[in-house]
Order: structure tokens, then sequence, then C-alpha cells
């Protein structure tokens, strides 16, 4: 039996911008499959293929083993779609934007409220105002309840948690992972790398080409080369510096700290820091660090 | 207000109706520096901003941009102050030659200066070979750079970046980043909005927003070491939602 999403080969190009070159991919029941990386990377081009909203050149693909092409009719029915830009009647208000979706998939609130409540409960003292005047967070909120009122097997979320607040995010993969008891498959696109280790299986995105597919735990773990934080007060002057030495494989700003990599394999780190020590910037603090999802696609971006 | 002050408020406050979107905010932005404007959504991050911006006006408080009143003198302010956001920055159907020329015309440069600025822009973005094609055939990331060196090719006092780094792949957000710097260390102040925690690590300071009033402010060490915490996602957990951690 097929995987509820299973792609092999998609291409497709606009003029003369390719937008997604020879993707091939799986994702399994109840998993949460990001695909991660920057506008332009192709993610909604996927995304509207996925939801037969757009034909694709050349390649394959099924969802819940109906054909994107020949059984578009039949997918309509079974999957749930959040797109990237605010996709509501800013018109209607909340509630009747949930109960105009639910009644075109046949449904009501009532009988599928159950896998909304948690989510829908937080807009509901809302509910008779306009989507239009909806803060951020709320829109989202309420887009994710009409995408799920008809409980969909698969839920496709193209960059639900863009422009949103960190502390909103946080608590909207929170939503997300509760929704895999319900058996729901779900394929969420994100720009944020931090987000990768919310998702199951994540694959790396950019230019039209998927760079790595895995787990978030095993992209990070088979990164090959040491990585050092470092600490200063002088983290400007230091990147700078270290930007022209002749060691440097790849320096980059990274929150409080400097991620460094050498080009010498399994350099010491006591060797580091007399060398460092000998530039203008005395004071620091340099640790040997586990990469993170971001260092892995800034290597392989390296690497293109 | 101190001598460098570029920003300052006292008790700022601006009101829809019954709703009150900034409450009494009071503070202050030096010369040259990196302040972080953050908050979660709906906090009143972008009223504010429009305040200082001289396109909205307060409804009570005291409010100085570049030394300019902005009740009285908002149309000095738009000429001294250069802005950039995520959805709006360049017009897509004209080249980047143009959109220099479009800018820095608006700004009543000279054609002399605008031409010597397409020159230096275009070479230092790395552009040159893209100066005659449209913006629309750019790189996201390409552009927003673009859009930033045009929000400053009139030399403001001040910048105002909201969200400017939204979607844009983590090796052009740092690039971005080293432009930031580099008008900062030419004396132009940014005032940036970002939903990157990490980004807030590279201003000198920042502001939390709650509700419309400014919750805390102060370097990253600082507010880290206040709130007893590792990283600014947890201050802004504490500060946002009022989480325990």
């Amino acid at each position: 039996m097929r995987p509820p999403i299973d792609i092999y080969g998609i291409s497709k190009h606009y003029e003369d911008i390719i937008a997604l070159k020879d993707i091939s991919f799986q994702v399994n029941k109840a998993e949460i499959f990001g695909l991660i990386g920057p506008d332009g990377a192709g993610k909604t081009s996927m995304f509207r293929i996925l939801t037969t909203l757009l034909l694709p050149d050349t390649g394959e693909a099924y969802v819940q083993g109906y054909h994107i092409v020949k059984d578009y009719k039949k997918i309509r029915e079974i999957i749930g779609y959040m797109p990237g830009r605010f996709s509501l009647y800013q018109d209607l208000s909340v509630e009747e934007n949930l109960s105009l979706f639910a009644s075109i998939f046949g449904t009501t609130i009532e009988e599928n409220y159950e896998l909304v409540k948690e989510i829908y409960s937080q807009i509901e003292p809302f509910k008779d105002r306009r989507a239009g005047q909806l803060s951020g967070g709320m829109k989202q909120k309420l887009a994710l309840s009409c995408a799920l009122i008809h409980k969909p097997e698969v839920l496709f979320l193209d960059e639900p948690t863009t422009g949103v607040d960190p502390v909103s995010r946080t608590e909207f993969w929170g939503i997300l992972k509760n929704l895999k008891a319900y058996g729901i498959t779900i394929l969420v696109s994100t720009p944020y790398m931090d987000e990768a280790n919310m998702c199951d299986n994540i694959g790396l995105i950019q230019n039209g080409e998927i760079l790595s597919i895995d787990t978030p735990g095993k992209m990070t773990q088979d990164f090959d080369r040491d990585i050092y934080a470092i600490k200063t007060k002088h983290k400007h002057k230091f990147l700078n510096t270290l930007k022209s030495y002749e060691n440097t494989y790849s320096v980059f700003s990274f929150g409080d700290s400097i991620h460094y990599i050498d080009v010498r394999n399994n350099v010491k780190e006591s060797e580091l820091i007399s060398t460092f020590s000998k530039m203008e910037f005395p004071e620091f603090n340099i640790e040997k660090i586990k990469p993170t999802v971001e260092d892995c696609f800034m290597d392989l971006m390296k690497q293109e | 207000m101190t001598s460098d002050a570029v920003i300052s408020s006292e008790n700022l406050t601006k009101k829809f109706g019954s709703f009150t979107a900034v409450d009494h905010i009071t503070f202050e932005v030096k010369k040259g520096e990196i302040f972080g404007f953050l908050g979660a959504n709906g906090a009143g991050k972008t009223t504010a901003m429009k305040m200082f911006c001289g396109l909205l006006r307060p409804t009570s408080g005291k409010g100085f941009v570049a030394g300019l009143d902005i009740y009285k003198e908002s149309e000095k302010i738009k000429k001294r102050i250069g802005y950039m956001s995520q959805r709006f920055s360049l017009y897509e159907d004209l080249t980047v030659n143009e959109n220099i020329q479009f800018y820095a015309g608006i700004y009543g440069l000279d054609r002399k200066t605008i031409r010597k600025k397409q020159h230096e822009l275009s070479d230092k973005l790395q552009l040159t070979a893209y100066q005659n094609k449209l913006i629309s055939s750019l790189p996201l990331g390409w552009k927003q750079k673009l859009a930033f060196s045009v929000a400053i090719v009139h030399e403001p006092d001040i910048v105002f970046l909201d969200e400017p780094t939204g979607g844009v792949d983590p090796v052009t957000r740092r690039q971005f980043w080293d432009l930031i710097y580099e008008a900062a260390d030419a004396g132009v102040t940014v005032f940036v909005t970002t939903h990157y925690m990490d980004e807030a690590e590279y201003c000198d300071r920042i502001s939390m927003m709650v509700d419309g009033r400014i919750e805390a402010i102060g370097s990253t060490d600082h507010l880290k070491a206040k709130y007893k915490v590792n990283s600014m996602n947890d201050v802004f957990l504490i500060l946002a939602r009022n989480v325990e951690i």
C-alpha cells in the first residue's frame, strides 16, 4: 500500500524559471513532514501540485493512493489545505467562515467539533467578529480550523507560522502534534529552521531542489564536521576577523554566539584557543557543540 | 530628551475608540544604535512605528524623531527617515536601476548623485549584471538587500525595518545583518522588528512590547540576566505569555 503522500520525480517550470527539479519523497501515516526552506524555494508549487491546483511538467504523485491528475476530485474531498496567504472570507464572521467550509464539505461544525475544539475554543469568544478584523495569530487559528472541519485524512499547511511571533508559533506546533492522535497525516512548510525539530521528518529545499531528507535528529547527527560556538563581547568584530582567517571553512553569527568550522578535520580545541588568543580579541569562550538544522542547511547551501 | 537621542517618547499613547493600541510608552533610541522592537502579534508595534514615521497622529503623549515633533513636524520627519518592510519594498515591474532612481528622486537627490548611487549600490550588492533586470526576476534575498540599500539611499538619520528578513534563507539573512551593521557604523540609527529571536541578539538593545506597553528594555544580556534564563525565546515567553520558566 502506498504511503499517504507518495511523490516521484516531480518537476515544474514557469517560463524560464525552474520551480521544482525532480522531487521525490514520501510521508507516512500520522506523520508531520516539514518542507523547510526560504521563500522562492518551490514549497508553494509543491503544495499546489499535491492539492491538485497545479499540473506538474513531469513526475507522478499520489495522495492517499489517489493520483493527483486522474483522481483530483477524490483528493479534494479528503484533504485540508491552508494556503500561505490568508484565504478566508474577510467579510464573513469567524463562525460564518467555519460553517461555510463545513457545509462545502457536506458536514457541520457540530459533527467534527472535537477535532477543532482545542484551536477553535481560543477564537470562539470572537465568533461574531469579521475575519478581516482578527489579529495575525487568530487568523491563523481560524484558517487551521477551516482546513480541519471536514476531518481530512491529509492536511497541507503552507507556511502556517510565517510572520507569527515565537510564542504563538510554539503553541501552533503543539496543536499540530495533538492532531497526530487522530491519524491525520500532515505536510507543513516553514522558512523557520528552528521549527524543524517539531517534525518527524524534514526535507530541506532550496532553488527547487531537495538538499536533504531525514529525521531532524539524524540529519544533525550525520553532520560530519566539528562545529564550535564562540562567545565574545566583540561578536561583530570577531566574526569579521574570522571571515578572513586562512583556516576558516565557514563562520556565521548565530544568536548570542558565532558558529565556526575549521577547514582542518579534527583540529584541537586547545589549538583554536591559542590561535584566536593571538588575534585582536583575547576575551572569548569556545565550545564544541552539536549542529542545528540551520547549520546543516547553510552547509548544504555552501556545497551547492 | 538627551542630546544624542534619535527617537524619544514620553507617555506616547494611541487609542482606536475604546481600544488602547499603544499605552503610555516612554523610551529613547540613541544615535547609531541598532534597536530591536519586539513583541507578540497585536502588541502594538506597528501602531507605534507608524506614529514615529509620521503616518499616524498620537492620541496623547510626546514623541520626537531626529529632534522633530511627531505632532507638528511629521512632513519633515518623512524626509529624515528611511522605511522598509517585508511586504512592500520595491516596484516589481521597474528595473534595479529604475527603483534606485525612483526612490533617490523622491528624496530629492540630484541626477549626478543618483548616478553615483546607482553605481555604488550595484557594485556593493554585486548586482552590476542585473542593473537593467526587472525586480520581479530577482531572488527574494537580493530584493531585500537592495530594498534596504534603497531605504537608506538619502542617508537618513534613522531607518525603520519591519520584519526585513522574513522568509529569507539563513545565509542571506546574515548578509542582510552585515548591511545593518555597516549602516549603523556609518551613523544611521536602525529600528528593527523581527520574529527571529537569534536576530534579537544582534541588536544593541531591544524592547519588548506587551498589550501596548513596553514591558522590558535593555541589552539581551541584561534581559536574560534579569529574568534568569538562557535564551531570548524564554524572555519572550515570560513577558508575552506571563509563563513561569
